[in-house]
């Protein structure tokens, strides 16, 4: 009801948009029942079940987990946040790949650009970075907080050795995006690292050819690698990851308590 | 019904005292007390053996308990005492009850002749459905104390998801992600480091040849990573059976920071030896938080 300076009106009939919206076919449409966002939801257990069994969620998450399970000192959070910053990456990634081209010297310039020319682009290239450095690192914790609690224990064997690769293509894909900036730290670096693939005894030479494209790192490695980077490694990655999430659920959720 | 674990019967117990407003101990006891006895109720298929005295059952009240027609009922029994060698025990319910008892259960041995086949419209295969208590009941699962993803699970995710966010923007608005100069084949900078997770690797190279320290001990070492639950038979979770496998682990991820530790600051040109605090640090990947 309008209230003399019409301000009530104004307030009331955006909280009667609002519900009219709540209420609406397009909206109910979207948010299937037992979604929080329904306007006839209610906390019931019933609900709380359909929060999950209703949702593209209830492929990685059942409706109920062990108590042990959610207390954040049992998983860190770490393989969740691996994953976080796995989704975080590619976003950032797709962003990064509008402004750069994988040739010698236009990569160099192009991230020169990105820090000068591009709306927030040092900004989105700086989280790109660090949060490949930081998925690194949970990863490698991840790993070390399952071998504390002995979770790679039957039936768990095989999803502990899906997350070795895990950790394999987390570090492959680090390393390949490494040479992409086009410096003398992504050169030498990744010199330096692919060197030591080249002392692998008898195959050496063809193990150092397959690496970088030559003999030596060129502008054809640049090419290579960036397509590994962007395309083939996080497309293996995404596979075990699938399996892994499945593996969890199908070996009977976490393991545990101690 | 399966034991509830006592952790359990005390939860629900205080969620129930909270509730109704009681002392907890008070509804503890009261759940224990309502609590069905844990043996399961007597299955039609375990014939309890006849008494001594030959006591006999009364057909049709089980009929009527357990809801199987009574036809099956006598079947059973008469199976179950050929099998046996038993004798049949008596019957209430028979007709000419007081007399057919008696001659059934003096005789010494089962009396088939006293069964005539199946009754008219009773299929033979319905027998099947006759089933033991255990199979039915014993799934063998015990009751879990579970909580419901949402909310529970889902918001410590999101604020997890929101923490990380926020750190790893706040981290980009202020450190800046090294771009040196142009790439020049012609000129290596000294010292020349890999990417910091293999600067444990490289540190071996200063100790061991290059084929082992760049092949064989990361080869090995991966294998070795992923051979571990097939290499640990050790059942156990509990960290006191595994005093072993944790050192052994312990020694491995201390040995790793150590070498990455010592690989990233410690070594400076030529990767000779260096103090960072004296000599400076010769990390690029941290140059622009150092300047
Ligand atoms: C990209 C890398 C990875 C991602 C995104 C990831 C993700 C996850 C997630 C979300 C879980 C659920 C529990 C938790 O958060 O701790 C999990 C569990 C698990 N992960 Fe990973 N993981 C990765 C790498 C690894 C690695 C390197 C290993 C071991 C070598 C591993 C072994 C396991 C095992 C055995 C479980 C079951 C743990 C349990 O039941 O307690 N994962 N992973």
């Amino acid at each position: 009801m309008a209230d003399g300076n019409g301000r009530g009106g104004i307030k009331e009939a955006v909280a009667g948009m609002g519900s009219h919206l709540r209420e609406s076919q397009v909206w109910n449409s979207i948010f299937r029942p037992g979604s929080p966002m329904r306007s006839d939801n209610s906390d019931s257990p019933r609900n709380r079940s359909y929060v999950v069994m209703n949702n593209v969620l209830y492929h990685l998450h059942p409706v109920k987990v062990k108590r042990h399970g959610v207390r954040i000192s049992y998983t860190l959070c770490l393989g969740g946040l691996s994953f976080f910053l796995f989704i975080l990456l590619t976003i950032t990634g797709i962003f990064l790949m509008f402004y750069y081209r994988p040739t010698s010297p236009q990569a160099y310039f192009d991230l020169q650009a990105l820090g000068s020319d591009v709306a927030f682009g040092q900004l989105v290239r700086n989280m790109h970075r660090w949060g490949a450095h930081i998925m690194v690192l949970t990863v490698f914790l991840h790993m070390s907080r399952v071998f504390y609690h002995g979770a790679y224990k039957p039936p768990r064997e095989f999803n502990w050795v899906v997350g070795i690769i895990l950790l394999l293509f987390t570090l492959l894909l680090s390393f390949t995006g490494y040479l992409l900036p086009w410096d003398q730290l992504a050169l030498w670096a990744v010199t330096v690292g692919s060197n030591m693939a080249g002392y692998t005894p008898v195959f050496g030479e063809q193990v150092t050819f397959a690496l970088v494209g030559g003999i030596q790192i060129t502008a054809d490695t640049l090419l290579r690698w960036y397509v590994l980077h962007v395309l083939f490694l996080p497309f293996i990655m995404v596979i075990f990851m699938a399996v892994h999430f499945w593996r969890v659920r199908k070996d009977g959720g976490l393991s545990g308590p101690l | 019904m399966a034991q509830l674990p006592e952790s359990l019967l005390r939860r629900s117990a205080e969620a129930r005292a909270k509730a109704e407003g009681r002392s907890v101990e008070d509804v503890l006891a009261e759940i224990k007390g309502e609590a069905p006895p844990t043996a399961p109720p007597p299955a039609v298929a375990e014939t309890p053996a006849p008494a001594a005295g030959g006591g006999g059952r009364d057909l049709d009240a089980e009929a009527a308990t357990f809801g199987v027609p009574r036809p099956l009922l006598e079947r059973s029994m008469f199976a179950r005492s050929k099998a046996d060698g038993t004798p049949v025990p008596a019957m209430a319910g028979v007709a000419a009850p007081a007399a057919a008892a008696t001659a059934v259960t003096a005789a010494p041995a089962p009396a088939p002749a006293a069964f005539s086949g199946p009754p008219p419209g009773v299929r033979t295969q319905r027998l099947l459905t006759v089933v033991k208590a255990g199979a039915i009941q014993g799934t063998g699962r015990e009751p879990e104390d579970k909580v419901n993803v949402w909310p529970h699970l889902l918001a410590i995710e999101f604020v997890a998801l929101l923490a990380m966010l926020a750190f790893l923007t706040l981290l980009s608005a202020f450190v800046d992600a090294p771009l040196l100069e142009f790439a020049n084949f012609n000129q290596q900078p000294n010292p020349s480091k890999a990417p910091w997770y293999f600067l444990g690797l490289q540190e071996l190279l200063a100790y061991f040849d290059p084929q082992v320290a760049g092949i064989i001990i990361p080869g090995f070492g991966v294998a070795a990573l992923a051979f571990i639950p097939y290499i640990d038979r050790n059942p156990s979770v509990r960290p006191s059976d595994r005093k072993f496998a944790i050192s052994l682990f312990t020694v491995f991820f201390v040995g790793a920071s150590v070498l990455t530790i010592f690989g990233s600051f410690f070594r400076g040109p030529g990767f000779n030896f260096v103090f960072p605090w004296v000599d400076g640090i010769f990390f690029d990947d941290l140059l622009t938080i150092l300047e």
